[in-house]
């Protein structure tokens, strides 16, 4: 019981991280899938969304229920305009070309943020009733913890009966599958991918929305962090697989949260006498994930196994 | 056509590096046409964080050293009058930037130079200045390490033994603590320092100390260790950043326990994060707002009529203690030009140990033995959440 | 065989004048002029050429694509500093810890035999930065060299984060001084000939000689029958295989070798920085040099060099004035303002990376466009000879 009660608070929060993960995880696992492609500048869409709603809000007082919608467009006009931009045109180049064009992407959302905001950290309004406290067996937290991952699965429910029912979604699978013999089969390639980024763009803007209302700072490299860690929780997950991005980010968020609390943990229920200072470990537990998955299960937990072609 | 095309890039390589050492050596010659007048230039250079995660507090300390600068542009160096220019670095709150960006200032003929906000910072860029014989004034670096064993480095600030023993004595004094949560930023040589000085005169079995690494967004696990360990006082002197962080995750989990930090809390960002929330905040710090009712009624004339500087204080006119720090600086290196009768770097460092200031954060002068500001009390201030100001408790020594 | 003794004498050649140039600009160029951000960008240059060489060997030589850079220069950096620390500095350096370290080789051997044995002690120290970081990519190198690229370059980037949390550990504290900064051990400016004010400074050649010797073994082993082995296998694993060469054992060696120079590369970069701070070296390290592998073309060594000046030039010195008001003479302070430098160095990287997908050399080397030019201008010669006839 005593353990019960330490470890509930961490439960809760990586649960609710463990969703937002999730939702950014979910457009790293689809680029992928189709375009073999760690799109690094996906975090930093997350980031620029969370800015935009900030300015939205508090420089061009627009409210707040015009707010969500515009910054969400605007979050998937931006990951559009980053595909045709600077993944389009290097469709033919090898494969390293391309994922540093996606850090060179990165690197210039961040920096164009640091010269808009002037470096200083901006404050992301706070949404009402999201951002209430309320009180879940005698832990006090905000609401959006509680919603985050409800949200998720709903969310991604849809997603996933999106892909499975309809014409575009079919189309998805089959550029995932054999990107050539889906051209040949007559697929438009170009604008499947463009959906992609679409709706990976739309859910990397709703997790910036339930990110930054739980942690209301923002800051160049905000998205940084959480975007590597979604992207282990795609790898972790099985890439590819949106399911498996869904899993890896709980896995990844609950691991982390319990992580941080740890030492608390072992000590309160007597196990350790001292504290080992394991929270500095929480992001590299991570990559520790990661690297296991890796060596073990290289397609990850509910990846599909990709036959090697000479 | 590519090989052409490289070849063409090569040169224009080629070209450039001429044209950035051509463009830099103009610069010098023009250097006169940096003022408004023909008066002959003295340079301070301003070695701040404008950006990353001190770049808040960086620019309020500029705030402080501009507005001197507004109201004393020029100054007489041995029967010469001078017009001050402030040359500015940004180090970017980076450890691994800040030698760079102390170059850049070396470079540009500083004949002092003022900062950095943040300890960590000073102390990479420490050895630079040495190497140039630059002589440095700390402004509200308060880690030890800045000064100590070296002769170049000097500071206006109290040091963080100091004030982590002042905020010790005061948790203990006030709220009767036993247990203490101390938390800092991993690598970060402020927070780190003062939370361990804090341990040291609190005594450290009762204390858990933890530290985040950097790029943390969620505090709510490390608010969750505090409760779980049944501290009595919550101390995270760390940057404003994310003290915002902090204190909204403190408010929402309703953890019923005072936090204690200390002077780069003492900012507006603080006050605007705390309004209207249910917590509790102590801070250290060097100025009481109304300590000098010239001043403050000077600056916040000056805030309210320049836009950016309305902004870089974060939108209001609340005088932040760094920006009362940051003018006193200007106005010690003024005072030792003046001593030392000479713009050069190695005249100014001959003398400045020697220099006092009557300044609005009280009388400046250095010891001898690291050049160290000789201080003895430090301003506690609480935040009332309710009308989002500071509310002056004491003056609090070491005993 | 003529022409390759031909190519062989300009380098040397070349390598003079640059060590003379060096010198010669470090003993002209005082501290405070405006041009000492040469003599400090070209250091910087020095230290990244030589971990962007590093790199290549691996990305582009091997083609195994790695982005564990910024990890392994941590450990060169902070074996390297925690063997120099002078001795009597070192409490003032852990300041919170007890530390159990108590080495400094420049100080133990420069006792023992003078200047040279100083000189000998710090050789020492970097050469152990490298093995350091070479025995643990030798370890790393087990589970993820069996990973195929993205997948080994998300591993080992994963292993660059893991190695920067161990290091700062509290619970190391007593050797890495945890998350706190390694300072006052030998730096690039105690590099000097002679003492007080008649000294000599020759920090900025000793970190162009450090770059160009590390530099010249790793383009021998290039042109070594391991160099053709790893192009082998960067050009067709399966073929390379077959041919008779040991997939993993070649990529061991070039693991390793990279992360060797790599970690010295650290240690150069230690030197450069005045401090060790395991928060430095962060995967925007790796980003940063993975970009002037591909400004300066993947598999290409000269390739790299020049793209490293060029990075470390423009970032740190020619585009400074973007940020401070001032640039080429025009006074925009609204728009010259706090961090537009960074903006339009990243806009230039990206147009580049998109129009000029092979980077600057391709995988050419330096000697084949110098060739190429002569071509040019001989195939050119007569006819502007029947043009004035």
């Amino acid at each position: 019981m005593v353990l019960f009660n330490t470890t509930l608070p961490y439960l809760l929060s990586g649960i609710s991280v463990g969703g937002q993960y999730a939702l950014i995880a979910i457009g790293y696992t689809m680029v992928y899938g189709i375009l073999r492609l760690i799109n690094f500048a996906h975090a930093d869409v997350f980031m620029v969304s969370a800015l935009c709603m900030v300015y939205a809000v508090t420089t061009f007082q627009i409210p707040l229920y015009i707010a969500i919608p515009l910054v969400v467009a605007l979050t998937v006009l931006l990951g559009f305009a980053i595909e045709r931009v600077a993944y389009r045109p290097l469709r033919s180049a090898p494969r390293m070309s391309v994922m540093v064009s996606a850090i060179a992407v990165s690197y210039t959302l961040q920096n164009l943020a640091l010269y808009i905001t002037g470096g200083l950290n901006k404050n992301y309004p706070s949404i009402p009733w999201l951002s209430d406290s309320i009180t879940v067996l005698e832990a006090t937290t905000k609401r959006v913890t509680v919603v985050t991952p409800f949200l998720t699965i709903a969310l991604v429910v849809i997603l996933v009966m999106f892909i499975q029912r309809t014409k575009i979604g079919t189309a998805m699978r089959a550029v995932a599958k054999d990107f050539e013999t889906s051209r040949l089969m007559g697929i438009k390639v170009d604008s499947v991918i463009s959906m992609t980024f679409i709706i990976g763009s739309f859910l990397a803007g709703i997790g910036s929305m339930l990110f930054f209302t739980n942690y209301p700072g923002v800051i160049p490299t905000a998205g940084a962090m959480p975007g590597m860690k979604a992207f282990v929780a795609a790898v972790f997950g099985g890439i590819g697989s949106i399911p498996g991005a869904v899993l890896g980010g709980f896995v990844i968020g609950i691991c982390e949260s319990l992580i941080k609390g740890l030492d608390t943990i072992l000590v309160n229920t007597g196990l350790l006498q001292s504290p080992l200072e394991l929270a500095t470990f929480s992001d590299a537990f991570t990559f520790v994930l990661l690297i296991l998955i890796l060596v073990f299960k290289p397609t990850g937990l509910l990846g599909e196994k990709i036959a090697d072609k000479v | 056509m590519r090989k052409f095309l490289t070849i063409l890039f090569a040169c224009m390589l080629v070209l450039t590096l001429f044209a950035g050492c051509g463009g830099n050596s103009g610069n010098d010659q023009g250097a006169a046409d940096d003022g408004d007048t023909d008066l002959p230039i003295v340079r301070i250079g301003v070695f701040e964080p404008q950006s990353g995660d001190n770049g808040a507090g960086g620019k309020q300390e500029i705030l402080g050293m501009q507005y001197a600068n507004v109201v004393t542009p020029t100054v007489d160096i041995a029967g010469t009058t001078y017009e001050v220019v402030l040359e500015y670095a940004d180090n970017q709150s980076a450890n691994d930037k800040a030698p760079s960006a102390a170059q850049t200032l070396i470079s540009k003929g500083c004949s002092i130079v003022l900062g950095s906000y943040g300890s960590g910072v000073s102390i990479a860029a420490s050895d630079t200045f040495k190497d140039a014989g630059m002589p440095v004034v700390g402004v509200t670096c308060t880690n030890p390490a800045v000064t100590a064993g070296n002769s170049h480095y000097f500071r206006i600030c109290f040091l963080d033994p100091f004030q982590g023993t002042v905020l010790a004595n005061f948790a203990k004094d006030q709220f009767k603590a036993s247990k203490a949560y101390c938390l800092a930023k991993l690598g970060d040589d402020y927070s780190g320092g003062l939370c361990n000085f804090f341990m040291d005169a609190f005594g450290e079995a009762n204390c858990r100390y933890e530290m985040f690494p950097e790029g943390t967004n969620d505090y709510s696990t490390y608010v969750a260790n505090a409760k779980a360990y049944g501290a009595d006082v919550f101390f995270s002197p760390v940057s404003t950043e994310a003290a915002a962080l902090i204190i909204d995750q403190v408010a929402s989990q309703g953890l019923d326990m005072p936090i204690l930090a200390g002077d780069t809390w003492d900012s507006n960002v603080i006050l605007n994060a705390a309004k209207g929330k249910n917590v509790e905040i102590f801070v250290t710090t060097f100025y009481q707002e109304g300590g000098a009712p010239s001043f403050d009624a000077g600056i916040k004339n000056w805030i309210n009529s320049d836009a950016t500087a309305k902004a870089n204080n974060g939108g209001d006119d609340m005088i932040a203690a760094v920006s009362a720090m940051g003018y006193d600086a200007y106005y010690l290196a003024l005072e030792a030009l003046k001593v030392a009768g000479s713009t050069k770097p190695g005249d100014v460092l001959a003398i400045l140990g020697g220099v006092t200031y009557d300044g609005v954060s009280g009388a400046i002068a250095f010891d001898t033995v690291n050049g160290d500001a000789v201080r003895s009390v430090a301003f506690v201030k609480r935040c009332d959440t309710s009308s989002g100001e500071w509310v002056f408790i004491k003056q609090q020594g070491v005993n | 065989m003529e022409n390759k003794r031909i190519q062989n004498l300009t380098s040397v050649v070349f390598l003079l004048a640059l060590f003379a140039l060096v010198i010669f600009l470090e003993q002209v160029i005082k501290p405070t002029d405006t041009m000492a951000m040469l003599l400090t960008v070209t250091k910087k240059s020095a230290v990244y050429a030589l971990v962007a060489v590093s790199m290549n060997l691996l990305n582009g030589f091997t083609g195994l694509f790695s982005l564990g850079q910024a990890g392994f220069m941590l450990m060169g950096a902070y074996t390297y500093a925690i063997f120099t620390i002078e001795s009597e500095r070192r409490d003032s350096v852990y300041y919170y810890f007890d530390q159990v370290v108590n080495v400094s080789l420049p100080e133990t051997l420069g006792g023992a035999l003078g200047s040279v044995g100083w000189l000998v002690g710090v050789l020492l120290a970097i050469i152990l930065g490298g093995l350091v970081a070479a025995g643990v990519a030798y370890l790393i190198g087990f589970p993820v060299l069996r990973l195929k690229s993205d997948y080994l370059a998300i591993a080992t980037l994963g292993f660059a984060e893991i190695i920067r949390a161990i290091f700062q550990w509290r619970m190391l504290g007593p050797v890495t001084n945890a998350a706190n900064p390694l300072k006052s051990y030998v730096r690039l400016s105690d590099f000097k000939i002679g003492t007080g004010d008649a000294a000599i400074n020759i920090s900025t050649f000793v970190a162009v000689l450090l770059a160009v010797v590390c530099i010249g073994i790793i383009v021998m082993l290039i042109n070594s029958s391991y160099g053709r082995a790893f192009k082998a296998i960067r050009e067709d694993e399966v073929a390379a295989e077959a041919m008779g060469i040991n997939l993993y054992k070649h990529k061991q060696i070039a693991f390793c070798i990279s992360s060797f120079f790599a970690g010295v590369g650290g240690a150069m970069l230690a030197m450069f920085a005045n401090t060790v701070q395991a928060n430095n070296f962060k995967s925007n390290m790796t980003f940063e040099i993975l970009l002037i592998v591909v400004l300066g073309g993947i598999g290409s060594v000269s390739g790299s060099c020049i793209a490293a000046v060029f990075f470390i030039f423009a970032s740190e010195w020619w585009l400074r004035g973007l940020d401070s008001g001032r640039f080429l003479g025009i006074f925009a302070p609204g728009i010259f303002r706090n961090g537009f430098r960074l903006v339009i160095f990243s806009v230039g990287i990206m147009l580049v990376i998109l129009f000029f997908r092979r980077g600057l050399m391709g995988d050419k080397e330096l000697p084949y466009y110098v060739k190429w030019i002569k071509d040019k201008l001989t195939t050119q010669k007569p006819k502007a000879g029947e043009a004035n006839g």
